[in-house]
């Protein structure tokens, strides 16, 4: 499964944690928010970068207090039709400022990554998408109408800008 | 009207190209059907029982006379020379080959047309009031908005992947003619003291839980418009639910939150939105987009009514109670807005030909000041023509077959495609429309009924309105065979209503004699002729219809 960031195939140092896997020193992992919760200073207190997975039913803030502390946060999107995901997205860059990695796992596919994008994804582990079919899909549009959590600048307000 | 500027129709051309990869891709094996499904939906593209349908966006329901030629070319050219305008003020073309989709597409994007977002689980087309901009009773113009909300919800990031489809409808008028308080979101435009803001309805909706929808704001100032419906959307993306497609629309959310929890939530959200989050829409971009609606030029014309007269005391082809009935107040004097008729005895669908297409057009072009509307009861609008040339229009129509004088008369029926085109139907629809309209075929029994509603689904996702007719007719499936159960009392207005269901369902042969008699009962029991059926029901309540309808047992 390739993952793909900022244009480029990335090589993937992360590995999910199973809730019922044991902790292991070194290496870096991203666990369920569940887990976070529970194990919150064991896990902060390792030497290695650590990250949340967030599943479609979680609440972003409740990380709100350890976002400068987490080096990654993945959105899981267990079918590409369930949308939460980029609700979550939109509320981890937009309202709670989180600057880190923020990648999008699961059933990613080609045809859904403009949106993620634009809700303030940057990383994308994708199903079959391969790199030029990606970087296709970010390059669809030239305009949009909404401000994006990637920093782009809404058509509404694009009209009356002078350049 | 508005017309694109340069970001729209490049945005409008990127999506053509877009969609025909994404055909390309599909034709090749390369995609899946059902991960092509959601992409065609929110296209308009539907995979029907014989074929696949194309649905394309009509906003707020306006078209130029330009880019209704064009519909009908597309009529002749792809489909079989006829399209069906729906009740979501849009037009389906039902026998389009998935490899000519792209090229239509093309085509609309030069007359500033698309199908983006005419089906899938994202915020829809918007609908408002056909007579915008034209009725006396309205108190401004709901298309600005429209449009702008049209702008907005177009590829909203966020809002792609809803729990479910997302309908938004617009009125400024106190008659509420676009039935917004059974969309998921229905906004009522207010004024306050010199400012303009919406009044805000959430969770109105019909299919097999219908809802009337609750009003949770009542006055929301236009700037913060957008960033008011953010929130909804958000609350809803969230925590709408996805275990059940039948549980999954915003009004199951209300009704199981609550809609004072609901409320708070919706105004938790709206609270906690930053400034950068904010959509931040220039004044400068709300008058802009204003300006495309300025009313035409309409010197008052204070001598057309005497014309008019005059021309129907000489007339002898029906003139005259064509202009009864399907005619409207218009602001200006002089003026009205005309309703032409997709409903002539045989055809209870919305149906046009790719000639009478041609026919309107050219009607708006020359009496119309190049507009026409598109109503939800699937009829079609000049809404600014003179009164003193309402007589060559109307020789015109009914030279084209256009000029049924039945505009909310019993004939005018909301009809469902039925088992006729769908493939998720229980029972025909369309026949049983026309059984009715074959009851009731005297234009002067018509007018005596006065107002009445009929809306037929042919099936309980209620694409026919059912719950919100007069009386409503839901075909249903009882062991192979079809039945129809008749409810009463709805209504789609500022009274919005859901009907009441009378008894067991009928048998199709049954059901226009079941109609004659709820008819005769009313002309019983009404206090006069300007009493309409609704009303009479509303004050006698169901046994004497129900009696009426089940006499016959
Ligand atoms: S109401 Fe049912 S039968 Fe009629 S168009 Fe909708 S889904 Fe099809």
């Amino acid at each position: 499964m390739p993952l793909i960031k900022d244009g480029r195939e990335i090589d993937d140092v992360w590995a999910f944690l199973p809730d019922d896997a044991p902790l292991s020193p070194g290496g870096c992992i991203t666990v369920s928010l569940g887990r976070f919760r529970s194990e919150t200073e064991l896990l902060l207190a390792r030497n290695t970068d650590v990250g949340v997975r967030l599943e479609p039913a979680d609440d972003p803030h409740e990380l709100e207090e350890f976002l400068d502390r987490l080096a990654l946060i993945e959105v899981s999107f267990p079918k590409y039709t369930d949308g939460r995901g980029y609700s979550q997205a939109q509320l981890l860059r937009r309202r709670l400022g989180y600057q880190g990695e923020l990648r999008a796992v699961g059933h990613v596919l080609r045809d859904q990554i403009l949106y993620m994008n634009r809700s303030g994804f940057d990383a994308f582990e994708t199903e079959r998408a391969d790199l030029p079919s990606v970087v296709e899909a970010l390059n669809e549009y030239s305009a949009f109408y909404q401000p994006g959590a990637d920093g782009s600048v809404s058509v509404f307000a694009r009209r009356h800008q002078k350049d | 009207m508005y017309r694109y500027d340069e970001f729209d129709a490049q945005i409008v051309r990127d999506r053509v190209e877009q969609f025909r990869g994404q055909v390309a891709r599909r034709l090749s094996g390369e995609l899946k059907e059902d991960e092509f499904k959601p992409l065609r939906l929110q296209n308009g593209v539907y995979l029907q029982l014989h074929a696949y349908m194309l649905r394309i966006a009509i906003p707020y329901g306006q078209l130029n006379p330009t880019q209704m030629r064009k519909l009908a070319r597309i009529a002749r050219v792809y489909d079989r020379g006829y399209g069906h305008f729906t009740t979501r003020q849009n037009v389906q073309f039902n026998w389009v080959a998935l490899k000519d989709i792209p090229d239509v597409l093309a085509e609309l994007a030069e007359v500033e047309m698309h199908a983006i977002q005419t089906s899938g689980n994202c915020i829809r087309n918007t609908t408002s009031d056909h007579f915008a901009g034209a009725a006396k009773d309205e108190i401004m113009d709901p298309r600005p908005w429209c449009e702008i909300i049209r702008q907005w919800s177009t590829f909203h990031p966020e809002f792609a992947f809803l729990p479910r489809k997302f309908k938004i409808a617009v009125t400024a008028a106190e008659h509420d003619r676009a039935a917004i308080r059974v969309h998921d979101i229905g906004l009522h435009m207010r004024e306050r003291g010199g400012e303009v803001g919406f009044e805000v309805h959430v969770g109105g909706g019909q299919g097999r839980t219908p809802h009337v929808a609750a009003k949770i704001a009542d006055f929301v100032p236009e700037a913060q418009l957008l960033d008011y419906l953010e929130a909804i959307m958000r609350v809803y993306n969230r925590f709408g639910r996805r275990d059940n497609k039948y549980k999954a629309r915003i009004k199951i959310l209300v009704s199981e939150t609550g809609e004072e929890e609901f409320t708070r939530l919706v105004e938790a959200e709206f609270a906690a939105q930053r400034d950068a989050e904010k959509i931040a829409l220039p004044q400068a971009e709300i008058d802009r987009i204003h300006a495309y609606f300025a009313p035409p030029e309409l010197p008052e014309r204070p001598e057309a009514a005497q014309k008019l007269h005059d021309a129907m005391a000489q007339d002898d082809t029906g003139l005259a109670r064509w202009v009864r009935v399907n005619t409207h107040p218009h602001k200006v004097n002089g003026y009205t807005s005309i309703t032409i008729s997709l409903k002539p005895n045989g055809v209870a669908t919305g149906d046009a030909t790719d000639a009478q297409m041609m026919v309107v057009a050219h009607l708006a072009e020359t009496y119309g000041h190049d507009d026409v509307r598109v109503t939800h009861t699937q009829n079609l609008i000049l809404p600014h023509v003179a009164l003193d040339d309402l007589p060559a229009i109307y020789a015109e129509l009914k030279a084209a077959g256009l000029a049924t004088p039945n505009e909310g008369l019993i004939s005018d029926m909301i009809v469902c495609p039925g088992l006729d085109y769908c493939n998720l139907a229980n029972a025909r629809s369309i026949p049983v429309g026309m059984a009715i309209q074959d009851a009731f075929t005297d234009p002067d029994d018509q007018e005596d009924i006065g107002k009445f509603h009929i809306n037929i689904s042919g099936c309980i996702n209620a694409c026919g309105h059912h719950h919100v007719g007069h009386v409503g007719i839901l075909g249903v499936d009882r062991k192979g065979e079809e039945y129809y159960q008749i409810t009463l009392g709805g209504r789609a207005d500022e009274k919005a209503r859901i009907g009441d269901i009378a008894g067991p369902g009928l048998k199709a042969d049954e059901v226009p004699d079941a109609l004659k008699r709820i008819v005769n009962r009313y002309r019983e029991l009404r206090t006069s002729k300007d009493e309409p059926f609704i009303e009479t029901f509303e004050r006698e309540g169901m046994e004497p219809f129900k009696e009426a309808i089940y006499a016959a047992h």
